[in-house]
This record gives C-alpha cells, sequence and structure tokens, in this order.
C-alpha cells in the first residue's frame, strides 16, 4: 500500500521554495531541523545552521528499488512521526524512480530508470529496500524478467552513494536466517565500490531514514559509520546503554517470567532473553509510531533486529544471550540472583555492569579503527 | 473476432508480484490465469526453530498483514502444547487484531481499491457547493464544507495543472467504465486525503501492546505488556484512555466516512453485483473468540462452509480435508505432481520448471505460479470478508444479518448480489463496521477485568521446554483481513520438525489443480466479466483488487517489485 505525494518537489525548487509553496510554516520548519538536530547528535542551537543548509539544496535525484522483501520498511515509513515535513522531506524518493511509487507502465519505467540514470550518472542516491537471492541463478525474485542483482547492479553503477534500508538489504535477514533456501544476501555482498549506509532494523524506525536524508542534504556526505556500515547517530550505542530499565539491571531486578510482579513493575527483561546488552539501535530514544512506546516499553524483550544475522545469533529469543559469542554475562546475572539472597548487591551488579560494557568496548575499537567516530561509554 | 491474449503484470496496488494473464472475447474475459513470481520458503527456515521464536519468523512473512501470521503462529505453538491464554491476553489479541483488519480495510478501499471506482481528473469539474450537500446528506462527519472541498479540489488542481501526477499519473481517467458524477468523486478523493492521517494515529494501538507497528512483539502463552494501573511502565491508566481514544476514533472514521462512503459508491456500481463472482464456495476459520479460540459458540464471526451459493446451509469446518495440490505450481512433493498433501505432511520444496525469463506469456504452461493450489474436500474455497460475512448470515448471526440486510435493502438489490465483485467490496466495510463496534466490547471487558483485580496476560505453565511431551502437533487459526489463515506446526524434543501455513492469499491467488478446476481469482474474472479495453484493464483490477491480495503471505516471499505498473500486450 502506498500513498502519494500530495506535493510534488519540482526538480529546479530549492528545498525552501517547495515548502512554502507546500504551505509548511517557518516556525514548523524550523521545528522539524531542531528534532533532526537532535537526532543526528547536534543540540537544537545547531536548527538554524541545519535549515539554511537545508533551503538552498536543489532537490536531489534519488533511485529507489525494491528487491526481495515484505513491505514493512516501507509501511514504518508511513507511520513518520512528522507527518507534513517528513513526508515532504521522504517524498524526493518518489520522483525519478520508484518501484512503490511511480505511475508508469512496465517498458516506460524502464525506460524512466535508463534515461534518469543516464543523465544523471555518478549523481544520485540509490535507496535500496530487500535483499538480493542468488541460488538458482536468482529466479526466486525477478523484476521485469531480469534478477534482483542485476537490477542492483545495474542501478549502483551511477550512484554516488547507496542507502540500504532495513535488516534485508543489510546482511538479508529473515531470509537469510539457516539454512538460507534462496541464497539471500545484503547489498553491500554485490556492491563493492559505492559508500553505502546501512539504515538497519527489521524495520528501521522511519526518523532513521529521514534523519540521515537530512543530514546528506545538509552537509553533503553520509554521516559517520561504525564498523557495520550503520550511521552513529543512531545506532552508535546500545539499547541497554540508553534503556530506561537500566537502573533495574544494576540493581539486580529482573523479571523472571513474564507477568510476574517484577514485570508489573517494569523491571529489567534480561533474564527473559533481552538482547538489549548486544543490540546497538535508536529504539529507546527516537522510539516507535509518533513516539508511543518501544519494545521494551511494551515488556516484551529486544530481539536484536539491529544486529547482523540476529535470526541465528540471538535465538532462541527467550534465551539469555549465551548464544552471542564472547559477552559471558548469563553466569553473571545468575550471581546476581544469589548475591542478592545474601544481600550484596551493589558491587556485583557493577561488575555485571562492567562485564557487559566490555562488548561495546570491542565493538567501539573495531569502529575506531575504521576511522569513525568513538563514542563514549 | 479474434481472442485477444492480456497480460497485466504486475498488478498494482496491492501487497506483493501478481501477474493476470487472461484471453478476451467481443469485450468478455474467457478465461484466466493468476501467477505469483516470488518464493521465500519461510516453513524450511522454521526447521529446528524453538517453537517459542515461530511467531516472529513468520510474522516477517509480511509487513502489511504484521498482526496475523504473528497470531496464527502463537495459537499453533499453544495448541501443540496445550496452553490456554488467559481472558486478557485474549482481548488484547483481539483489539490488536481489530485494529489491524480496520486500518487495513479502510487504507484498502481509499489507497488501493478506489482508483478503480473514483475518477480523479473527473473530480476537478465538480461543484464543492453540490458535493458538500451530499456530504451533509450521508454523514455527520464535520469536515464537510463546500470551503472545505473547494480546497482540496485546488490541491488536486495544483496538482494537475504543474503536470505533475504523481501516482495518479497514466491512471484510466475517462474510461467509461467511471460512473460517478464529479461531485461524488471529489468526496471520495477528500477522503482519500484524510484517510492517510488517520491510519497513523489508530494503529498506535499496536506500539502500546507490542512496542511497535510494522512487527509488534507477541508472546506464545499471553501477551508480554504487563498491566499495572500504578506504574509508569506498564500498560496503566494513561496508556489505556489513549487505546479508548484510539477506539472511538477509529469508529468513528468508519461509521461516518467509510460506511456511508461506500453505499454512496455502490450505489452507482450495482451492475457489478452481478459480476465476478467466481467458484461460490466459502471458507471461514472464524475469528475474535470472546473467551478460546477453540470454543466456536464464542467467535463472532463464526467458522464454517457455503457451498454452491447456497445461503440456507452451513457446513462444518473439518481440517483434516484442507489438501494442498502442485498441480500448476513450481514445486515437487515426493509422491508426485498428482498428490495432495494435508499441512501435517506438507512438503515445500522449490522446483522452477517455467520458461527462461523474461517472459511473454504464461499461459500455455502446466506449471505458471509459485502458489500451491489449497483445496477443501477437493473444491476451491474463496476466503475473506465476504466469506465472514456469508457464513455468519448463513448461521444467522444476529449483527451480520442486520448489517446485510440493511445494505440489501438500501442498494435494493437482492441477496444474490452478495455473490461478485461489489459484494466483496460491501462486505469488507460492513465487517469494518461490526469490527469496529467489538473493539468498544473488548474494550470495555479489559478494562471491567481489571476494575475487578484481574490483571494476568500471561499463563506460563507451559513455558519452560521440560514441560513439553517429546512429541505435539497442533493448528491455529485466524480469521484474517483477507481471510482464513491456518499455521499447522510439529514440534519434537522441543524444537519444531514442520512448519505450514495455508494462507488467504493462496486460497483466493490459487491455480488450476488436478481436475483442472480455476481458483477463485481466476474464477472470478471469467464469471460474467467485461473487459472493455484490453489496452486499459480496469475490469480486470476492480475484480481483483476486490479480494485485497497479499502475495507475500500467498507465497510467504518478500515482494519483488509489483506496486508500480500496469504492463498490457496485447496481440
Amino acid at each position: 500500500m502506498f500513498f502519494p505525494t500530495q506535493f510534488p518537489w519540482a526538480k529546479d525548487q530549492s528545498l525552501g521554495e517547495h515548502l512554502e509553496a507546500s504551505g509548511v510554516s517557518r516556525r514548523d520548519f524550523l521545528e522539524f531541523c531542531g528534532q533532526m538536530a537532535v537526532l543526528l547528535g547536534l543540540t537544537e542551537m545547531a536548527a538554524p545552521r541545519v535549515a539554511a543548509a537545508l533551503e538552498g539544496v536543489k532537490r536531489p535525484v534519488v533511485i529507489w528499488i525494491q528487491l526481495q522483501e515484505c513491505t514493512g520498511c516501507v509501511e514504518s515509513i508511513l507511520r513518520s512521526a512528522d507527518p507534513s515535513i517528513g513526508e515532504l522531506i521522504l517524498n524526493i524518493v518518489s520522483l525519478d524512480y520508484s518501484h512503490t511509487l511511480m505511475a508508469a507502465s512496465g517498458t516506460a519505467a524502464e525506460a524512466a530508470l535508463a534515461s534518469s540514470m543516464k543523465a544523471n550518472m555518478g549523481e544520485y542516491l540509490l535507496v535500496v529496500t530487500g535483499s538480493v537471492p542468488l541460488a538458482e541463478g536468482g529466479i526466486y525474485t525477478t523484476m521485469g524478467g531480469r534478477t534482483a542483482k542485476d537490477v542492483l547492479v545495474e542501478a549502483a553503477a551511477g550512484a554516488k552513494a547507496v542507502f540500504a534500508v532495513g535488516a534485508c538489504a543489510h546482511w538479508g535477514s529473515v531470509q537469510a536466517a539457516k539454512p538460507n533456501p534462496t541464497g539471500a544476501v545484503g547489498v553491500a555482498e554485490i556492491i563493492k565500490d559505492k559508500p553505502i549506509v546501512h539504515l538497519t532494523g527489521c524495520p528501521p524506525i522511519a526518523e532513521t531514514i529521514t534523519a540521515t536524508f537530512v543530514h546528506y542534504l545538509t552537509f553533503g556526505a553520509l554521516p559517520e559509520l561504525d564498523s557495520d556500515g550503520r550511521p552513529l547517530f543512531a545506532y552508535g550505542a546500545r539499547i541497554h546503554d540508553q534503556c530506561p530499565r537500566r537502573a533495574n539491571f544494576d540493581a539486580g531486578q529482573y523479571v523472571e517470567v513474564f507477568d510476574d510482579d517484577a514485570a508489573r513493575k517494569g523491571w529489567c527483561l534480561y533474564k527473559v532473553g533481552c538482547k538489549g546488552p548486544a543490540t546497538f539501535s535508536p529504539c529507546p530514544i527516537f522510539m516507535w509510531n509518533m513516539k508511543t512506546s518501544w519494545p521494551i516499553g511494551a515488556g516484551h524483550p529486544c530481539i536484536g533486529c539491529t544486529e547482523r544475522n540476529f535470526w541465528d545469533t540471538m535465538t532462541p529469543f527467550y534465551n539469555r544471550l549465551p548464544n552471542v559469542a564472547g559477552l559471558g554475562i548469563e553466569q553473571t546475572a545468575d550471581t546476581i540472583g544469589a548475591a542478592l539472597a545474601a544481600g550484596a548487591l551493589a558491587g556485583v551488579a557493577a561488575h555485571a555492569a562492567a562485564t557487559t560494557v566490555h562488548q561495546i568496548r570491542s565493538h567501539r575499537k573495531a569502529a575506531a579503527a575504521e576511522g569513525a567516530h568513538d563514542g563514549q561509554d | 473476432m479474434a481472442k485477444t491474449k492480456v497480460v497485466v503484470d504486475p498488478i498494482t496496488r496491492i501487497e506483493g508480484h501478481l501477474r493476470i494473464e487472461a484471453q478476451s472475447e467481443n469485450g468478455m474475459i474467457s478465461t484466466a490465469w493468476a501467477s505469483s513470481t516470488q518464493f521465500r520458503g519461510i516453513e524450511t527456515i522454521m526447521q529446528g526453530r524453538d517453537p517459542r521464536d515461530a511467531w516472529a519468523f513468520t510474522q516477517r512473512i509480511c509487513g502489511v498483514c504484521t498482526v496475523v501470521h504473528a497470531v496464527a503462529s502463537c495459537r499453533a505453538v499453544e495448541d501443540a502444547l496445550g496452553i490456554t491464554i488467559p481472558p486478557n491476553a485474549t482481548l488484547i489479541r483481539n483489539l490488536v487484531h481489530g485494529m489491524q483488519t480496520i486500518q487495513d480495510h479502510v487504507i484498502h478501499f481509499y489507497h488501493l481499491h478506489a482508483l478503480d471506482w473514483v475518477d480523479i481528473i473527473s473530480a476537478l469539474s465538480a461543484d464543492p457547493a453540490k458535493t458538500s450537500a451530499i456530504a451533509k446528506s450521508i454523514s455527520p462527519w464535520p469536515n464537510n464544507s463546500a470551503t472545505y472541498f473547494a480546497e482540496v479540489q485546488n490541491r488536486v488542481k495544483t496538482f494537475a495543472a504543474g503536470g505533475q501526477l504523481g501516482i495518479f499519473t497514466n491512471g484510466y481517467w475517462g474510461h467509461p467504465a467511471y460512473k460517478l458524477p464529479p461531485e461524488v468523486n471529489l468526496l471520495a478523493v477528500a477522503h482519500y486525503l484524510e484517510a492517510l492521517d488517520w491510519q497513523k494515529d489508530v494503529i498506535r494501538l499496536h506500539t502500546i501492546f507490542g512496542g511497535k507497528n510494522p512487527h509488534p512483539n507477541f508472546l506464545v502463552g499471553g501477551m508480554a505488556s504487563a498491566i499495572n494501573l500504578n506504574d509508569t511502565a506498564t500498560i496503566n491508566a494513561a496508556r489505556l484512555a489513549d487505546v479508548q481514544a484510539m477506539i472511538t476514533r477509529a469508529k468513528r472514521f468508519v461509521d461516518e466516512v467509510y460506511w456511508p462512503d461506500v453505499q454512496a459508491i455502490a450505489g452507482f456500481y450495482k451492475d457489478w453485483g452481478a459480476i465476478g463472482g467466481g467458484t461460490g464456495n466459502y471458507l471461514t476459520v472464524g475469528e475474535f473468540a470472546s473467551v478460546d479460540t477453540n470454543d466456536l459458540d464464542s467467535l463472532y464471526f463464526p467458522r464454517g462452509i457455503v457451498m454452491n451459493r447456497d445461503l440456507s446451509k452451513v457446513y462444518p469446518y473439518d481440517h483434516t480435508l484442507v489438501k494442498e495440490g502442485i498441480t500448476s505450481s513450481w514445486y515437487e512433493y515426493s509422491g508426485g505432481d498428482a498428490a495432495s498433501l494435508h499441512p501435517w505432511e506438507g512438503e515445500t520444496v522449490p522446483k522452477y520448471t517455467g520458461p527462461p525469463t523474461p517472459w511473454t506469456y504464461l499461459q500455455d504452461e502446466k506449471k505458471y505460479t509459485w502458489m500451491k493450489s489449497p483445496r477443501y474436500d477437493g473444491r476451491a474455497m474463496e476466503v475473506g470478508p465476504l466469506a465472514r460475512m456469508l457464513v455468519g448470515y448463513a448461521a444467522g448471526q444476529k449483527d451480520i444479518k442486520e448489517i446485510v440486510t440493511e445494505l440489501l435493502t438500501r442498494l435494493d438489490v437482492p441477496p444474490a448480489a452478495l455473490f461478485s465483485t461489489l459484494g466483496r467490496v460491501g462486505a469488507r466495510c460492513m465487517e469494518t463496521v461490526l469490527v469496529a463496534n467489538q473493539m468498544q466490547n473488548w474494550y470495555g471487558q479489559l478494562v471491567a477485568r481489571i476494575k475487578n483485580g484481574d490483571t494476568k496476560t500471561f499463563n506460563g505453565d507451559k513455558w519452560d521446554p521440560s514441560s513439553w511431551p517429546k512429541t505435539a502437533q497442533g493448528y491455529g487459526y485466524l480469521d484474517a483481513a483477507r481471510g482464513a489463515l491456518g499455521h499447522w506446526v510439529q514440534i519434537e524434543d522441543g524444537k519444531i520438525s514442520r512448519y505450514q501455513c495455508v494462507v488467504p492469499s493462496t486460497w483466493n491467488c490459487s491455480p488450476r489443480d488436478e481436475a483442472g478446476v480455476p481458483g477463485p481469482y481466476e474464477a472470478a474474472l471469467m464469471d460474467h466479466h467485461p473487459l472493455l479495453r484490453p489496452e486499459q484493464p480496469l475490469e480486470i483490477l476492480r475484480t481483483i483488487h476486490s479480494f485485497d491480495p497479499c502475495m507475500s503471505c500467498g507465497v510467504h516471499v518478500l515482494d519483488a517489485d509489483g506496486h508500480s505498473v500496469v504492463e498490457v500486450k496485447v496481440q
């Protein structure tokens, strides 16, 4: 299900002109820039700077292709918190080529893609949702009679940068779970010579995508990425380190079974399988669906959907983290339980926290080695 | 006159990738084929997994039907392990699934289906004052002034004048099959735009109970969202108040916008009450239990079968009579192509035998799709809103009987008009009205239980795998927005040994079976079906969209493209 662009952004219009023509007030625009600045890790004071940069931007050429996917990523974007401006920004993706939104017919669509790529060679942004199935010569996903791989390779050839949106485009996601019957892989397995930003998650939060666009338009470059190609402004911190239930973890206050007294007090879900300690995601900060809630906020453990191979490494979902190599905190949490019984709480809890922090440190080092921003823990 | 070969690939405004081929003669369709061209193999991926994880995997079959596979999966595992969920969990699942149904149906009508009936360009010549008068005569909905409709009209005019119609470009505007006066077209366009904002708001009910949408979280044994009125991190009074407000807004939009619009529009298309009926056999698994989904008496939409358009009798549903064949499908069975297997013996081994791509035509191929052919007692069955309304009507369900009678009376058409393309449109809207009413009922029950001190949302008796038998098998049903859904699971030593889903769009989009009997899409296109201009296959879209296809679900694939274009090859 796909919705129309209410106010198309004309090719030679600046964003400022486009917003004005669309009836967006200056005040709303500045407020939006403020929100985006915060999401991007700047302060709200940067709003006028973001606004000034954005206003002069001419509509970039964006081509959006959908490969092997479930439509959940597009649905997520449609639930964007800011319906007016967020959509207007995202609408830039609908104008040059989009399987989803364009109305041209089969051969005309192919022609539009070809001519847009030719006219903007080396300049356009390519957005990809979905994975690329390689088994059996690619017959499990064909578009207009061509394999997903061929479509991707051709579209990427003239791209300036690639936005790989969702876990499928990142690494294949659920169809790449063992035994991966269709041989599904992510975009980066195929495209090696272009900058790729991974806006991962199953699905990703709409604001992550919006903010990355804003960053690209404002600063003319992709944001800084971690070792797995994810922007640090969104994926730079573990859920565990931003979680409102972290105090409960540190205090050894755990949900032992769903709907127990601890669950009804909103305590830590680690023992019922929460993958927050191994998951880098903006969930606790950005939240979902107009900031209504988020998975842990609704009492369910994090399943780690922003991490590569989570369908295999994070499962069984309700087991404590032992399947995640090297983390070794299950024993620590048991120790906490025992220690609680013995009445010696504080020191052990601190130790548990230190142990889990070890993982993020090594993650950060990997990121730093790639020349990315080395965050604070 | 020679036969004209028509290919519509992909069908737009659906979820996923669907190709329709047909032959037309003298303005009518003589024969049709429905082909789904993607495969993923989720059932294979399920093997060896923890059954408590199954809901999350199967949920990713589709990001549109983001609730239904998850709940059907939980029910299958709960059935296998003998878990009864607490009444509060049943009520919360009803609320979550109910809102999914409402949101899905409204979006389907306005954003996926309406453009088959509503001519956007014609709205430009409407008199906003007359539109306002019509709006006021059919509904108390407040956005009904002439100024408001003039504003909407101006917006569309700006579009058209700029030469940038967005997704409206290349529609079949001006096609003689469009019958609405400009004023009604303008009314529908206004509501098309209003529904865009409405859907984002009401779906937040999923976020409150499941943490996010798409893909909210579920739990075998109940729901994970604990209730405590006196805590900030749980389902508390503030979150319940938000839920109540969303239910109110959802119901109001359905009662005051969707329901009057469908009646107004249907009045101009009564001829479609005799077109596109198809198989005439209808199957429901039933939905919205007040206590227990296996207690048939507690299902709000009854479970049952109507055969041969005979509304005087409802047959009981017996799942052992469900079998899937692959005669026309790109799979192989160990027992050969003619075999037909119950889901507990189901096999999903893909074997592509189609022509090398790109295809010109598939209609001469013996096998032409990734869809299997599910059959009930050997018969092709239609599932979905129309099946639910017909089975409910035949079974004497009071609310269904009343609303069906109301619609038939208002439109002044006989019950036989239900077996049609228009019948599907009307049925979808009628059940949305009914579900929107039930939302308040379920919410009231939930609040009353909490008031009486019952906040239990989870049954953990069989949570630990050590409490499970060595082997177990079960099934879970759910009558989803698009129709009867069944998940079948077998468990050995705590792991899934076999998993099969029989999905609404597989029933409806199934190809010809071993006996050559076409599936419901195909049969509907061959049932008194016009096709005036093969190069503008508007009528095909009307009937196919009336089923609300969801191709990702149907073949458990992730779609390739499918939303963009209509390509017609005429030979």
